[in-house]
């Protein structure tokens, strides 16, 4: 790969997510697999970015990667400018898995206070940040609840606001709607767009849902499997603010037009 | 309550077969000594003279519930007949070896899961520790710490130690483990160490898997105690009744330490069962 090939640079803030001819190989038994390949992409800040694909094309793995989860065989990935090692021990991120994973012996808000322990916050700033989160997720008052005696969506949203609590500038999220139902999922889109415009905070998202991905995105990374690689990198022209309805929209129709034939494209190869 | 019915009716059941076989197996004595003065034998007396036997084959549930009683509420608690003195003996022996045991099994386990060495070589010998029939290394156990100057509670609540490690390391291991690969991606995100994640997760995660097998271990526990307690020559003891019935073909006697064996098993076993639906629900880990 050149340069020029270089996909996806129209970036409007500072970048934050720098991956440059990135490779992940990993050495199964049946042999070496390509999870990743060649992977060419720059997050700049304040951007939403999904990645959106098959199952196997990487989504997850490059999401993993920025994480520290995943380790690159091949080529740079820098997040704010470090190692995503060095990011992950400076809290560069927040990571919401698509199970809640909310521990059920810890009150709603011992759960969002847990990251806070491990990082040694004080008492009386644990306490802050874990009623700040609570309103940001509209869950005040329910902090005193456990997990169980909340619907999956509000758990979501807890686990969601575990991941904000500790103040990352980067959140995410790996398909954190996917186990839920439709009217729910929609809701949630709303208040997490809603949530982005507060905070400005850089996301990565990732999804395997169409209509999802171009209605939280300001980016739409379209990947495709064997090996995983990018097909596609739509800058959304659609504005910030975002009701619900902006889903019949001509412009709307029409990314997620494009975003299907990337991934319809993507398929082709292999046959 | 509604369980009690079935329970009851399984209880009848048993002691209508008990009575039968007690007749059965006690009846070659009685046509032995009715022949010897040369009468017949009726089937009332049949009932009679095998139920009441003083060196039964099989006593009767009556003979048995008798001796219970007997042992428990009809000696001084300081007597050595008391079965309430024999009973303490054993329990305080199977506490500290429980104690000793689980804390053993604790430590093993998180040396497993924590350590990969220990991870490849401590489960092999653990089971076979446990494949050794504990009678046969119970004396040797005895007699050694005997020889080192160990005498008294301590050598059996060694064995009893022996014993119930086993279940205790093998369900924390898996309890330890149970936490899956998302939680512990998401403990990593936070950047957490080997303590917290031991401490805030798997620890907790892992009291389900310790109760059960707590369970299991502290009668293990009671066993190894009574068979530790059958070479001391027979001092005190719920295993020393049973060896000093044995000797002296007191059946009623082996019969009623053997029921207050087990009545102190099902005690045990229960406190742990009530432990476990506390802590559980508080834990919001009850089924």
């Amino acid at each position: 790969m050149t340069s020029s090939d270089v996909i996806g640079d129209g970036v409007t803030g500072q970048a934050v997510i720098e991956a440059r001819d990135l490779n992940l190989v990993f050495q199964t038994a049946d042999g070496p697999v390509q999870a990743l390949r060649n992977v060419n992409l720059t997050i700049g800040k304040g951007d939403f970015v999904s990645f959106i694909g098959p199952s196997g094309c990487g989504k997850t793995t490059f999401l993993r990667c920025i994480a520290a989860l995943e380790h690159p065989t091949g080529g740079t990935l820098s997040v704010n400018g470090m190692t995503p090692d060095e990011a992950r021990r400076k809290r560069a991120y927040g990571y919401v898995f698509q199970a809640a994973g909310l521990y059920p012996w810890r009150t709603i808000a011992g759960n969002i206070r847990l990251p806070l322990e491990i990082m040694g916050f004080s008492r009386d700033e644990q306490e802050q940040r874990v009623a700040d989160v609570l309103r940001l997720v509209d869950l005040e008052g329910f902090g005193r609840k456990f997990p169980w005696q909340l619907s999956g969506g509000m758990q979501q949203r807890a686990s969601i606001a575990r991941a904000l609590a500790f103040d990352a500038d980067i959140l995410l999220m790996d398909e954190p709607f996917g186990a839920l139902d439709e009217i729910v999922r929609d809701r949630l889109n709303e208040e997490l767009l809603k949530l982005w415009a507060r905070t400005g905070k850089t996301i990565g998202f990732v999804t395997h849902s169409i209509p999802e991905a171009v209605y939280l995105s300001t980016k739409i990374v379209v990947m495709s499997p064997r090996p995983g690689r990018i097909t596609d990198v739509i800058e959304s022209p659609l504005p910030r603010e975002r009701p619900l309805d902006i889903r019949e929209s001509r412009t709307f129709i029409e990314i997620a037009h494009r975003v299907r034939d990337g991934l319809r494209a993507g398929h082709g190869d292999e046959m | 309550m509604r369980n009690l019915l079935p329970v009851l009716t399984v209880v009848l059941v048993i002691i209508a077969v008990w009575y039968l076989a007690a007749v059965r197996l006690n009846s070659a004595w009685v046509y032995d000594q009715a022949a010897r003065e040369g009468r017949e034998v009726m089937l009332v007396d049949l009932l009679g003279e095998t139920l009441v036997q003083e060196r039964p084959v099989l006593p009767a549930p009556h003979q048995v519930a008798q001796g219970l009683y007997d042992g428990v509420f009809g000696q001084k608690v300081t007597s050595k007949r008391s079965l309430v003195y024999h009973g303490w003996v054993t329990l305080s022996a199977t506490l500290l070896g429980f104690v000793i045991g689980s804390a053993a099994g604790i430590l093993l386990a998180v040396g497993i899961v924590y350590n990969r060495a220990m991870d490849m070589s401590v489960m092999p010998w653990a089971i076979a520790s446990q494949t050794i029939p504990i009678l046969a290394i119970a004396p040797m156990i005895i007699v050694v710490l005997n020889s080192l100057g160990v005498t008294g509670i301590v050598p059996k609540a060694i064995i009893s130690a022996y014993l119930s490690f086993f279940p205790v390391v093998v369900g924390m291991v898996k309890g330890l483990r149970s936490p899956d690969a998302m939680q512990l991606d998401q403990l990593r995100t936070w950047n957490a160490n080997g303590v917290q994640s031991f401490g805030k997760l798997r620890l907790p995660s892992s009291m389900p898997y310790l109760f059960a097998s707590l369970k299991v271990g502290v009668a293990a526990s009671l066993v190894g105690t009574i068979v530790g307690e059958l070479p001391t020559g027979a001092v005190a003891g719920l295993g020393s009744r049973l060896l000093s019935g044995s000797y002296y073909g007191q059946t009623v006697q082996i019969w009623a330490a053997l029921f207050a064996a087990a009545i102190l098993a099902a005690g045990l076993v229960g406190l742990i069962g009530q432990a476990e639906r506390m802590v559980l629900q508080r834990m919001g880990l009850a089924r």
